[in-house]
């Protein structure tokens, strides 16, 4: 009965908003606990994508769980929308931090105008979760995960249980919105007692040779609880696995009416809307899981398969898609262009864990995977929310733009490893060595040194346990029980004495090869008398030059 | 609807106010007013209006970031607008050079109002009609150590913590908010003038209270582009 006062239109338009807006509520929540600075753009043209007016970004692996908890359904009495936030550590203990509810209640507001009003109220609900995400205590603790424990993200949508959250957690609502079908409720319960959890015990550890590593040991979690890591780029550049990109594909356009009664003109349609690629920073912040990409690389099930890692496979899991987001997202991360003068590879065996251990963690189906968010460099804009944006191209093209920016970093390499970087198989730097390619560049192979590929590329396939099936290693000599006094190797694998093994053997700097040098030098010669025939035209110009110096 | 009084020298009888306070140490006070204030214009603030033909109009997105304060252990939203996070600094930079000022006693308030332009016929100039005023009272401490500072980071920003939750249970009210206007109409409303977003009018003042317990009243006006009034 208490639908028969609104129109079939409205009611249409009023349960797309209140889809959306249970969407968008969890991408904001999601990526407040992401443990990163998010940014975006205001447009004064509307793009008609940005739902409510807001400009919140969509992670694809987010909506999709999002979608998948909601099943079709919407909100309504008795069945509520959570978010459940929490907190993993690396010894494995888990506690819930807050969970975030968006509830319905029987109390309707016949007289309100969906198409307008609820949409407007909506939009400053969201401007209040934006405002409220930053001010509960899971927030900071969330911008300091990555060394000893991660945030995750858990949705479920039925009955609110509170009861992991501990004695006298707290309540903040964050706002309402009456509708003429109920009045939808916004809130947050949150934890307090964090006693043992104070945030002085997560400080960072002292950074090893001038680079923070954000280091987790990986530990796979039960595989009951369909928990999911804060971190997004897991999904970010696969959008073909997430079949749901289409609904996300609907744009919103609003247009609203000022002439009594304020009407809205309100269209939906589905459009294909492009997504900017992501910008390319230059974060000095080092790895985004670093550790536990490596795992997945050098264990050879998910190896140098160009079919399996190739976007647009339904079957790969999880961990192939999060490593590709990281991938393109932190590209520099993995060939180690750091400016602090050297970067430490990525290690090449697990850091713990059994081969079991290492299994869960990389089978593609059971839902579960999880990466440490970094806390990136406070000057980053447009980082996290930009690099989220669906599929952003191709990671290659990030691949090869960091590649000549970070030249200077491995000297010997960029022009290999661009071309590597062309072929069509993510991350086929890291692909087994095209021999051929190889051989007949003088730079990458130049007489004196031994036939290697580049530090990292070695550091990536050398031994380790990890039984890699790649190519060729570079150990000249093996070093045995190398154990710097003042490395930790329990929780960093990667640390000072793999270092050490993999840069022993650098290739020698093209510019001091003499072959480079006299091919060039040849070069040169034949074309001063080009040069000198340009420089004889423009002599006018030098000398004008020449006489504002006088 | 509701009417405000016709005065822009005081806050008018039906003119939502709100008082927030704050104790901070002198180099907070600009962090913790720009917390304040951003997390206010957020929630009055709007994308820019297109207008079309039949008195249709569509609005523009409004982006947000996060803003860590360096002196605060505090972080907030702000809408993604340099000219508006421009113009919220300068008020704030005055506020703080007036509070550090001689004759302070470290006490002093800053206020934004929001306010409607009611247009009047010749030869009485308009009028701004405030419908919300915002007053945040700050009170400067001064710490005696190192230890002391810590303290005051981490509690300043528990704070200001609740101070969010009070700005954002106030919006929630949904009270009154100007209509929508007409494309003629939109000046009187919104603060057109910036490329990015579009606020509600508004314009922010502050108040020292000097040791001798006397307010000295400096008025900041915000100047819009195409003001008429005064």
């Amino acid at each position: 009965a208490m639908d028969t006062d609104l129109s079939s239109q409205d009611r249409k338009d009023l349960d797309k908003f209140i889809k959306f807006f249970a969407l968008k509520t969890v991408q904001v929540i999601v990526q407040a606990r992401l443990g990163e600075k998010i940014c975006t753009r205001s447009s004064s043209s509307p793009t008609g994508s940005d739902w409510f007016n807001l400009a919140i970004k969509d992670i694809p692996e987010v909506t999709h769980e999002a979608k998948k908890a909601l099943a079709g359904q919407l909100p309504a009495v008795g069945r509520s929308m959570c978010v459940e936030i929490s907190l993993k550590t690396s010894e494995g203990d888990s506690m819930e931090l807050e969970i975030w509810c968006l509830e319905m209640n029987e109390k309707c507001d016949k007289e309100i105008k969906v198409s307008y009003t609820v949409y407007n109220r909506l939009s400053l609900l969201l401007k209040s979760l934006l405002a409220i995400t930053r001010v509960t205590p899971a927030y900071r603790l969330s911008r300091k995960q990555g060394h000893e424990y991660v945030i995750l993200y858990r949705i479920y949508f039925g009955e609110v249980q509170l009861s992991g959250l501990g004695e006298g957690f707290q309540t903040v609502r964050v706002g309402t919105v009456g509708t003429p079908v109920g009045t939808i409720t916004l809130s947050c319960a949150y934890r307090i007692n964090l006693a043992f959890m104070s945030t002085r015990q997560f400080e960072r550890t002292p950074p090893i040779m001038g680079i923070i590593i954000d280091h987790f040991v990986d530990r796979p979690y039960p595989s009951s609880s369909p928990m999911h890591p804060c971190n997004y780029r897991a999904g970010e550049d696969n959008g073909a696995v997430y079949p749901s990109v289409e609904d996300s594909q609907e744009v919103c356009t609003t247009s609203f009416s000022t002439s009594p009664p304020s009407q809205c003109v309100f269209t939906v349609t589905k459009a294909h809307f492009q997504t900017p690629p992501p910008v390319v920073t230059d974060t000095l912040k080092v790895p985004v899981m670093g550790l536990a990409f490596s795992h997945q690389l050098s264990s050879s099930r998910l190896s140098y398969q160009p079919a399996a890692l190739g976007v647009g496979s339904a079957d790969v899991g999880y961990p192939v898609l999060f490593a590709g987001g990281l991938n393109a997202a932190h590209p520099h991360q993995l060939i180690g262009a750091g400016k602090e003068g050297g970067v430490p590879p990525v290690p090449s065996q697990p850091a713990h864990g059994t081969q079991a251990d290492q299994d869960r963690m990389c089978t593609p189906l059971d839902g579960v995977h999880y990466s440490a968010a970094t806390p990136s460099s406070s000057e980053d804009t447009e980082t996290v929310s930009n690099s989220s944006e669906g599929k952003c191209g191709s990671p290659h093209d990030l691949l090869e733009t960091i590649f000549i920016r970070k030249v200077g970093a491995f000297v010997n390499k960029p022009i290999n490893q661009v071309t590597m970087a062309n072929l069509d198989i993510p991350f086929a730097m890291f692909a087994p060595k095209n021999v051929e390619l190889e051989d007949n560049d003088p730079m990458v192979n130049p007489p004196e040194s031994p036939e290697t590929e580049s530090p990292l590329q070695g550091s990536l396939h050398s031994e380790g346990s990890s039984g890699s099936s790649t190519g060729n290693t570079h150990d000249d000599f093996v070093m045995i029980d190398f154990k710097p006094a003042f490395s930790k190797d329990d929780i960093l694998p990667m640390d000072l004495g793999t270092f050490y093994r993999e840069f022993q053997n650098p290739p020698q700097l093209s510019s001091l090869s003499i072959d480079i040098g006299a091919q060039s030098m040849a070069e040169d010669l034949d074309s001063l008398p080009e040069k000198l025939a340009v420089h004889e035209k423009n002599v006018k110009e030098f000398d004008a030059f020449v006489e504002t110096l006088q | 609807s509701r009417c405000c009084a016709p005065s822009s020298a005081a806050p008018a009888m039906n003119c939502r106010a709100e008082v927030l306070e704050v104790s901070v140490e002198g180099r907070q006070v600009e962090e913790a007013m720009l917390a304040v204030l951003h997390t206010i214009l957020l929630h009055r603030s709007t994308g820019k209006f297109h207008y079309k033909k039949e008195g249709t109009y569509s609005i523009g997105t409004v982006g947000t970031q996060d803003v860590d304060c360096d002196f605060i252990d505090f972080a907030y939203v702000r809408v993604s607008s340099e000219e508006l996070d421009r113009a919220l600094r300068k008020a704030v930079g005055e506020f703080k050079d007036a509070l550090r000022g001689s004759g302070s006693d470290g006490m002093g308030q800053i206020s934004l109002e929001f306010y409607q332009k009611k247009k009047s016929r010749w030869p009485f100039s308009d009028e701004c009609i405030p419908w919300e005023l915002w007053t945040i009272k700050v009170n400067v401490v001064n710490l005696a150590n190192e230890q002391e500072r810590q303290i005051c980071r981490e509690k300043v920003g528990e704070k200001l913590c609740e101070k969010i939750i009070n700005i954002v249970e106030v919006m929630n009210r949904h009270e009154y908010l100007p209509k929508m206007p007409t494309q003629s109409e939109v000046d009187n409303v919104f603060d057109t003038s910036l490329k990015d977003v579009q606020p509600y009018l508004y314009k922010i003042s502050y108040q020292i209270t000097d040791s001798l317990g006397t307010s000295v009243t400096t008025t900041m006006r915000r100047l819009i582009k195409d003001t008429l009034a005064l």
